[in-house]
């Protein structure tokens, strides 16, 4: 394999799994948490995403040197906004009973923290073919979260996967595990995990106030939970 | 009338509480709840937003949308026009109102793009409320937002002294607390139809 072709690959792999959007990055933690209860509706919520990840960087990248920078925030929501409503369109036309499931997440994608970052912090900086494959990436790895998420609580929740029923388990399901608090308890343990695996690397590199979030740089003169509290702080004395 | 009101209130902060069982606005209940006086000025914020974005959506969709048809187009013109009212409301605020500026203004800009904000508006429409029936459920939701905030700052403050396996430092934990919490807002579930019923 070539130099080029090797920095393309990885350019996608680094979005599946080095800096993957859920687990390492914690990005996207809402659509994640509601949409893992059943491995069908987490595929059909990270499909959706991925589509609208993919189109908005391609979009966003040819525009790159057209949007003024002023602008540049409410372009990047309208370009996504766009997109995710041909996806709410083509759901509600040809998959009706998925567009039921994904209810009001669907719309939700237009603030998915993940697709307005990877606008922000890729695809207004590099070529289309570049925007596209981070795009791809970090969509495929936004789905892999929310798979392996969905098939733990699926599995042990409701001893079925993808609706298919798992004989041996069905007398031992922890039902709590489809619920919301079996959501943050799968999620808190598949970070551990992940921060055991990354020695720990990745707890200190991200993380989770707004300092993770890639909304702080254009989040208005960075007022993020740090420079909130000085300027708190510098008000009361 | 009165009593269908009090229910709405009620299920929107006990029983389908935003955070806690709806998981939207994950990212400023994570973020913002280290401390108490954060956390009450970013749930009062979001119930300011709240209220105003139902106010200002709700005629958008029944005398705008719904009347030309373009009902499709009711995430874009959602979200832009939060988006500018928020910017806008901070500006006014800076300018007339400095003190609840000071308060309340420096989590605005968090909020602009906060999913349980959109999610409020796109919920009251679907569920086909009417308009004071909208107002009183944003208020709810954004109760239950500051509600969940304040407790989760107080359960935050213990795991800050705690001893922790290192894996679980920082993120899992809080989200394991969260989990914890969460738990102990399902016991409202069914109190509603049992008290007002």
């Amino acid at each position: 394999m070539n130099k080029t072709s090797t920095k393309k690959v990885s350019i996608f792999l680094n979005g599946l799994i080095k800096e993957n959007p859920v687990l390492v990055l914690v990005l996207g933690t809402c659509p994640t948490l509601a949409m893992s209860t059943s491995v069908i509706s987490a595929v059909a919520m990270g499909i959706s995403a991925t589509l609208v990840l993919v189109c908005s960087n391609i979009v966003i990248s040819l525009l790159r040197n057209i949007i003024p920078d002023k602008v540049r925030i409410p372009s990047y929501i309208v370009i996504i906004a766009g997109f995710v409503t041909m996806v709410q369109m083509l759901l509600h036309a040809y998959l009706p009973s998925l567009y039921a499931m994904l209810g009001v997440y669907l719309a939700l994608i237009v603030v998915n923290c993940i697709i307005l970052g990877r606008a922000e912090m890729y695809a207004s900086k590099n070529g289309v073919f570049n925007s596209l494959l981070d795009g791809l990436g970090m969509g495929l790895g936004f789905t892999l979260a929310l798979f392996l998420m969905a098939t733990i609580r699926e599995v042990f929740g409701n001893a079925s996967f993808a609706g298919i029923k798992i004989g041996f388990l069905e007398n031992y399901k922890i039902a709590i595990l489809t619920q919301a608090p079996g959501g943050f308890f799968v999620f808190g343990l598949l970070i551990a995990i992940v921060n055991k695996i990354g020695h720990n690397k990745t707890v200190k590199k991200k993380e989770f106030s707004c300092s993770g979030c890639p909304s702080a740089s254009f989040c208005h003169k960075n007022l993020c939970e740090e420079n909130t509290l000085e300027k708190e702080e510098k008000q009361h004395a | 009338m009165l009593k269908s009101l009090i229910i709405i209130l009620m299920t929107s902060v006990l029983v389908n509480n935003y955070v806690l069982n709806k998981f939207l606005g994950i990212c400023p209940f994570l973020g913002v709840s280290k401390k108490l006086n954060q956390a009450v000025g970013m749930g009062l914020a979001v119930i300011f937003v709240m209220l105003l974005a139902t106010l200002v959506t709700y005629p958008i969709q029944h005398y705008l949308l719904d009347k030309f048809n373009l009902g499709y187009l009711q995430t874009i013109v959602f979200i832009l026009v939060i988006a500018a009212l928020v910017q806008l409301v901070e500006i006014i605020l800076k300018k007339y109102l400095p003190s609840l500026h000071r308060s309340l203004g420096v989590y605005l800009p968090l909020i602009t793009t906060n999913c349980a904000v959109l999610g409020v508006t796109i919920n009251n429409i679907t569920d086909g409320y009417n308009f004071i029936e909208s107002m009183t459920s944003s208020l709810g939701c954004g109760l239950g937002f500051l509600l969940a905030m304040v407790l989760f700052a107080g359960v935050r403050s213990r795991i800050e002294n705690a001893h922790i396996p290192n894996a679980f430092k920082g993120l899992p934990s809080t989200l394991i607390a969260a989990a914890i919490v969460s738990c102990a807002f399902f016991g409202f579930a069914g109190i509603v139809e049992n008290l007002f019923g």
